[in-house]
């Protein structure tokens, strides 16, 4: 059984920092199916079209019937483990930093035969669930996992390598004075974080609860303007070592489209939010994330944009602000690509409409901060990194990629 | 007519020759042309031929990159009129010789010239690890970078748990082969390996020890295929090819490695020579790993399935043993010199066969069984191929 997560001790600051190394990166373009489905958190495999025939590893026509029509679909992903192996040496600098690592041979219930990374849970010769994650590379692998839950199953050091779970972890969040900076800040402590960084963007505004949550000893409220790059680098200068997790909760939300006004203020102040304060907190704290990518079990993993839905399909009654997330989004991948050296995971979240004081005037249904909170920290413990949340994300998602035009036309109605 | 009515050609007339091995080195800077080009030189020299006599080549290298044979002709100044690439790892010896001697036997070539090599530079092991395939590359590789010290012990886990082989069985093929690798000048280990040592030796993935795994080293092996005319004009021993088969992907249904080709073909191989098992008087396989020796015992006919750790308790496996096995030392003990490793009982065979195997001749040895094993590309080892040879007589 998974020993229980122990607390990490306060590091010694004249011990050396393990740096971080990736897992092996090469894959298939085929492969790469894989990823996107491990990227939200499903279990696809390629099946085929004629003979329906599921396939592994990934190919470019069917190993029965030749066929080039095979479709990514989710799959049984019940199936047996028929052998294993503990590996005690390794030439890969990533696993021979992490010996000993248990992987094994599983026959799946839908046909094929699968290596994968085998919890220590499962028992040997014995029925598991497979299932497809990211490693710290960013590339999707399979683990295998116990049968059913086990006590701690997610604190074992294999899963966590796939997972950004905030569980005895720091976590920044950059504006703690919004509805939904608070939702993620009691939903990261809920979940076991070992302290979170509250950031204030204006001191000079009193928030009840937000005082009443700067009382929990766990939280430490840190000055944090996201517009003001000195106010940025001051704050990374004081904790950048610290941070685990970086929520980035800072948002500019008006409505207005382009051609009402005269100005671009609306649409510059929207930038300056969402789009350049994510540039600057990447600069101060991406370096520091990624020096301590490797650090021990709490080392720094996560980095979490709440963006929107509307980041890929513009609603013209909030033009300028669409915008900015159609910005940030590129951004945001940007960082990814720029953090994946490290290992350190860019979850990106796309909502719907969130029941907030700024979107007072939009009908239901609404998300619920608190909901997209747990969304987040679902997103963390299961190290997925793209969340579609709430019924109206997933309806325009599922259309856009049904006819991506429909979704322009009717939004602009 | 349906082609398994078809008779197989018999290989009447054609004899391989000249077993040569350039010595093997844990590391070398030189690349992977120095030993094949040595080994080609040896044969020439060896059989008393001018170059341009060879007009076939047969290569096989996982480190000649980025040339293939084509690059490595010119770089020897050869001009062959037959040419041939078998990127089959450990199945190589088999399968070039089996190219090699229909081709000669058609006419398209008169000397061909089979040479496997591979330089071992330090890190090289690594860089071919993990460039071997696509399926490794995305299914396996990625799942603890064991190489196939991981993928093996898969199969040795699956092996043990269902045909009861213990690690003291695979031991005594270990132990065995080291002594006759005593015998070979050639081989890397030279010290004795006993039985405590094997059981003691550290883990490496289990149930893998060290001794179940072969040292990468640097080296080249050849031979070459003539008629037999050729040979006797030229007063070179040879050996005659009674019976040959190969076969990739074999029982692709199969969830994980039990078996090999052989298993599919050897019935065509021993009613092709009209022979037996029990008529062989040595057996030479491919020996990256023990379990896969017993997998040869088996699918060759010595005993059926499952039952290979018996035989190996029931026989003993030195040179002056009741089943002389792997008399080279076989690569556990002598090194695994890239794709030479598939050339390695090949041509220890033919030297067995030439009475030019030293102090490790089977006495009286006058037919002998190579098989060759290659290449894992996701959970399994793809190639198989085997070879009946026998001592010619130069009437
Ligand atoms: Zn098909």
């Amino acid at each position: 059984m998974t020993a229980p997560l122990v607390k990490p001790k306060k590091k010694n600051p004249v011990e050396r920092t393990r740096l971080s190394t990736r897992p092996p990166v090469p894959r298939s373009r085929s492969a790469q199916g894989l990823t996107r489905a491990a990227a939200e958190g499903s279990f696809e495999l390629q099946v085929c079209a004629e003979c329906s025939t599921v396939q592994y590893p990934p190919r470019e026509v069917c190993g029965n019937c030749l066929s080039a029509h095979l479709q990514w679909k989710p799959v049984d992903n019940r199936g047996q483990l028929i052998a294993t192996t503990t590996l005690r040496h390794s030439n890969d600098l990533y696993f021979r930093e992490r010996l000993p690592w248990r992987v094994g041979t599983v026959k799946m219930a839908a046909g094929p035969v699968v290596v994968a990374h085998v919890h220590e849970d499962c028992v040997a010769d014995g029925p598991v669930r497979l299932t497809l994650k990211l490693d710290r590379s960013g590339q999707a692998v399979l683990h295998a996992l116990p049968e059913k839950d086990t006590p701690n199953m997610s604190d074992a050091a294999q899963l966590r390598e796939s997972t950004c779970d905030p569980k005895f972890r720091r976590v920044l969040v950059t504006d703690g004075k919004s509805a939904m900076g608070l939702a993620v800040a009691k939903a990261m402590l809920d979940a076991g974080a070992n302290a979170v960084f509250l950031g204030d963007p204006t001191s000079w505004k009193a928030n009840a609860a937000f005082d009443r949550l700067a009382t929990d000893p766990r939280v430490q409220v840190v000055e944090l303007d996201v517009t003001d790059t000195d106010s940025v680098d001051r704050l990374a200068a004081s904790i950048g070592g610290k941070v685990e997790i970086l929520v980035n909760t800072a948002s500019y939300l008006r409505d207005g489209g382009i051609l009402g006004r005269k100005d671009v203020i609306l649409a510059r102040d929207a930038m300056e939010v969402n789009v350049l304060g994510l540039m600057r907190l990447a600069q101060a704290f991406g370096p520091g994330m990624c020096f301590r990518a490797a650090d021990g079990s709490n080392n720094a993993v996560a980095w979490v944009n709440i963006l929107s839905i509307h980041a890929f399909a513009a609603l013209p009654a909030r033009g300028a602000w669409s915008a900015s997330m159609a910005a940030a989004l590129s951004a945001a991948q940007t960082l990814r690509a720029e953090l994946s050296g490290a290992g350190v995971r860019v979850l990106n979240v796309f909502p719907g409409p969130i029941d907030e004081e700024w979107e007072q005037l939009t009908p239901p249904p609404k998300l619920a901060p608190a909901a997209i909170a747990k969304a987040i920290v679902k997103g963390l413990q299961d190290g997925i990194e793209d969340a579609y949340v709430g019924d109206i994300a997933e309806e325009i998602r599922e259309r856009l990629r049904e006819n991506h035009k429909a979704v322009e036309r009717e939004l602009g109605q | 007519m349906s082609a398994l009515s078809r008779t197989r050609l018999g290989y009447d007339g054609v004899v391989a020759v000249m077993p040569t091995t350039i010595p093997y080195v844990r590391y070398s800077t030189h690349s992977a042309h120095w030993w094949l080009g040595r080994a080609l030189g040896e044969l020439i020299r060896g059989a008393g031929i001018a170059k341009a006599d060879v007009d076939g080549v047969c290569v096989s290298s996982f480190t000649l990159g980025p040339d293939t044979a084509v690059g490595l002709m010119q770089h020897l100044g050869m001009s062959p009129r037959w040419l041939d690439h078998i990127p089959m790892g450990g199945a190589s010896g088999v399968v070039a010789l089996r190219r090699a001697a229909r081709a000669v036997q058609a006419g398209d070539a008169e000397v061909i010239a089979c040479i496997a090599g591979d330089t071992n530079q330090v890190d090289s092991f690594r860089n071919t690890v993990s460039q071997f395939s696509r399926f490794a590359q995305d299914a396996v590789y990625p799942y603890g970078a064991g190489g196939p010290n991981a993928s093996f012990a898969l199969l040795t886990d699956y092996y043990m748990k269902h045909y009861g082989a213990t690690r003291e069985d695979f031991g005594k093929l270990c132990v065995a082969q080291r002594d006759n690798a005593l015998k070979n000048p050639h081989a890397l280990m030279k010290k004795p390996l006993t039985l405590a040592q094997y059981i003691d030796a550290r883990p490496i993935t289990d149930p893998i020890h060290l001794f179940d795994c072969v040292m990468p080293c640097a080296g080249a092996e050849g031979y070459l295929v003539m008629t037999e005319d050729r040979a006797k004009a030229l007063k070179l021993p040879f050996v005659r090819i009674r019976s040959t088969i190969e076969r990739h992907n074999a029982f692709p249904e199969d969830p994980i490695q039990f078996r090999g080709g052989w298993a599919m073909d050897k019935d065509a191989l021993y009613e092709h020579a009209g022979a037996a098992p029990e008529d062989i008087d040595f057996l030479e396989t491919y020996d990256d790993y023990p379990v896969i020796n017993m997998m040869q015992f088996e699918d060759l006919g010595f005993c059926v399935k499952g039952e290979a750790a018996t035989f190996v308790r029931e026989h003993s496996f030195t040179i002056d043993g009741d089943f002389p096995f792997n008399t080279s030392g076989g690569q556990l003990s002598v090194g695994q010199a890239g794709a030479a490793g598939g050339y390695l009982g090949f041509v220890q065979a033919l030297r067995q066969l030439t009475g030019s195997a030293g102090k490790t001749q089977v006495e009286d040895a006058k037919l002998g069984l190579v098989s060759g094993f290659g290449m894992i590309n996701y959970d399994r080892g793809l190639c198989s191929g085997a070879a009946l040879l026998e001592r010619g007589t130069a009437a």
